[in-house]
């Protein structure tokens, strides 16, 4: 089923093409991570699924409703934070979630509050004023506010900024958790991609306002297409004799070094190419993690 | 709407800048009753000084009616600056510190947003206003005790009997609600335009300066756009110790001079308040939440 679906979606300010004819889907169940560079139009996307801003053109469902003329019954199963985590720094955390219940149509009892409180961290210092939060503990509250109401869907705008390496760990357990046991569907985006590598079950990438690539994690880093950087003792002569070969395939990128995608079973005899045409090879460094997916598809952009 | 309400509510008892208004005018009320209770006699005296020769009054004319009315003609002009710094931090604080997003994310319309913080931000006006009359009114009257209002206009003097008085200030005060209403929802539009809290506040307050200016200058120039402007009119709480007279000049009871001008100017503050809050609404639905 699909939970998030937004067709040809276009958000102009002034000529600056923030989103430039967007597609996607998200599943229900789904952790759908969302990465893109400063500026690539992640968080104006995140603002148009909340209906904070308002698209050029095209249209968004959610669960199956458009967020144009069904806003307040989609928002009611949604749950957000959106970049920082800006609070009232004059309420404490509990006074936070109590004023918050107030706004949901579902009953929230005090002892879910509680729960909130347990479930991100905050327990013992529910009656602080945020004034008093470090960046990290705010994250923190805005996660369970954006929990508070039990939501389907949730949508995390860099939900780990600011937190220590305990509290990554903490939220990435969260999230895998809410996904896992509670059925939840998670829109979550991060600069850090490790971490999103680590969560996501898909991810899609933005650049300018356009989509590069999106799919499931394990299609997009083939397992057995490995992506590797090579270092020779002469790069110039080592791209031209590739290009002439049956690896030319396989090329990815020749500025800034040698980048192959290729099946981890022809390196042997790559190798042995590269030698017997005298090219000595210095070091294969394997790059099959996201961001090394992430940086080739971007930097050849740039 | 009334969760958006109580939500509003909430949070405006709970910051402390909303205090200061409720300090300031304890602090204002409470130095000059100290003052006229100690030294009234000299300033009664000093009131009289033109008419001592002619006329004579015998009681109390420094009672707690007129000390009200000397202190709603001194607090009057100076409530609305207190009145902006809650009203035209309604939207632009929220969006300076990025919790507008939060609000609007919920599930409520903008529209149901700007009238929820509208009426909290009316009831936070009139509650303002409830304490200046329990502290203008009723302590004055507690201290100084109640008599005939004996008041001096421009060119006249009005005397009006003490059983008579009460329901004029109960007039006065519901009149002064319209006027810091529109006061209020002019901070609010100032509030759905800017980001920032001080711009609004500062704005509402150089507006009512500007306003008023206009209002007060006797240039032909002016006098065409003078009835409409709501600075005009927000002073006009006084017609409610304006008093008919019969044929013999004396005063009839229970009675009002200019009626009609009252009417008058809580119409167009009522169309400033609609005017004012529609095009906050306006806005705010159109504004795509950046901050």
């Amino acid at each position: 089923m699909s939970v998030i679906q937004v067709n040809n979606v276009s958000k102009h300010f002034g000529s600056l093409k923030a989103v430039d004819g967007l597609s996607f889907e998200v599943q229900a169940g789904q952790v759908f991570g969302f990465l893109g560079q400063n500026g690539s139009g992640k968080s104006t996307t995140i603002r148009m699924l909340l209906s904070l801003i308002h698209p050029t053109s095209g249209n968004i469902e959610i669960f199956g409703n458009s967020i144009k003329s069904n806003r307040n019954n989609v928002l009611e199963e949604i749950g957000a934070i959106i970049e920082r985590p800006d609070l009232y720094p004059y309420l404490s955390a509990k006074e936070h979630l109590q004023l918050f219940a107030k706004l949901r149509s579902k009953k929230i009892t005090p002892s879910s509050i509680q729960d909130t409180l347990v479930k991100v961290g905050l327990k013992d210092r529910s009656n602080d004023k945020v004034k008093t939060f470090s960046l990290g503990m705010k994250q923190r509250l805005g996660i369970g506010i954006a929990l508070l109401h039990n939501p389907s869907l949730i949508i995390l705008d860099e939900p780990t900024n600011g937190l220590d390496p305990q509290g990554i760990s903490d939220i990435r357990n969260l999230i895998q958790h809410l996904a896992k046991e509670e059925g939840k569907t998670i829109l979550v985006s991060s600069h850090i991609l490790s971490e999103i590598e680590q969560m996501a079950s898909h991810i899609l990438i933005l650049h300018k306002g356009k989509k590069l690539a999106d799919g499931p994690i394990q299609t997009l880093l083939d397992p057995n297409k490995m992506i590797v950087h090579l270092t020779t003792t002469n790069d110039e002569q080592a791209i031209q004799v590739i290009l002439a070969s049956s690896f030319s395939n396989y090329l990815l990128k020749r500025s800034q070094g040698i980048y192959l995608s290729i099946p981890h079973f022809e390196i042997p005899l790559l190798n042995k190419f590269l030698v017997t045409a005298g090219i000595g090879l210095i070091s294969v460094e394997s790059k099959n993690s996201l961001e090394d997916y992430f940086l080739q598809l971007t930097s050849n952009l740039n | 709407m009334r969760s958006i309400i109580s939500f509003e509510l909430y949070k405006i008892f709970r910051r402390p800048r909303t205090y200061i208004a409720f300090g300031a005018i304890a602090a204002l009320i409470i130095v000059i009753q100290f003052g006229l209770k100690v030294d009234g006699k000299s300033y009664s005296d000093f009131l009289m000084k033109d008419i001592s020769d002619t006329l004579t009054i015998d009681g109390n004319v420094l009672n707690g009616y007129l000390i009200c009315y000397i202190l709603l003609q001194l607090l009057l002009v100076h409530v609305p600056l207190l009145v902006a710094l809650i009203a035209a931090d309604m939207i632009s604080g929220e969006a300076n510190l990025g919790t507008l997003r939060l609000l609007f994310s919920t599930p409520f319309t903008r529209t149901q947003w700007v009238l929820g913080k509208f009426i909290a931000a009316s009831i936070y006006t009139i509650v303002l206003l409830i304490w200046l009359a329990f502290l203008a009114l009723f302590v004055s009257m507690w201290v100084f005790g109640t008599d005939d209002l004996f008041l001096m206009k421009s060119s006249y003097v009005v005397l009006i009997e003490q059983n008579d008085v009460l329901w004029r200030y109960v007039g006065a005060f519901v009149f002064a609600s319209f006027s810091l209403l529109t006061v209020t929802s002019l901070g609010f539009l100032m509030s759905s335009i800017a980001n920032n809290s001080i711009g609004p506040i500062v704005g509402t307050m150089s507006a009512i300066v500007f306003f008023t200016i206009l209002s007060t200058l006797n240039i032909p120039l002016f006098s065409v756009i003078k009835p409409y402007l709501f600075t005009t009119h927000m002073n006009n709480w006084k017609e409610f110790f304006d008093i008919q007279v019969n044929e013999n000049n004396e005063a009839i009871k229970g009675t009002i001079l200019n009626i009609a001008k009252i009417k008058t100017s809580l119409i167009v503050l009522s169309v400033h308040i609609i005017l004012f809050v529609s095009a906050a609404t306006f806005i705010t639905k159109k504004k795509d939440i950046l901050s």
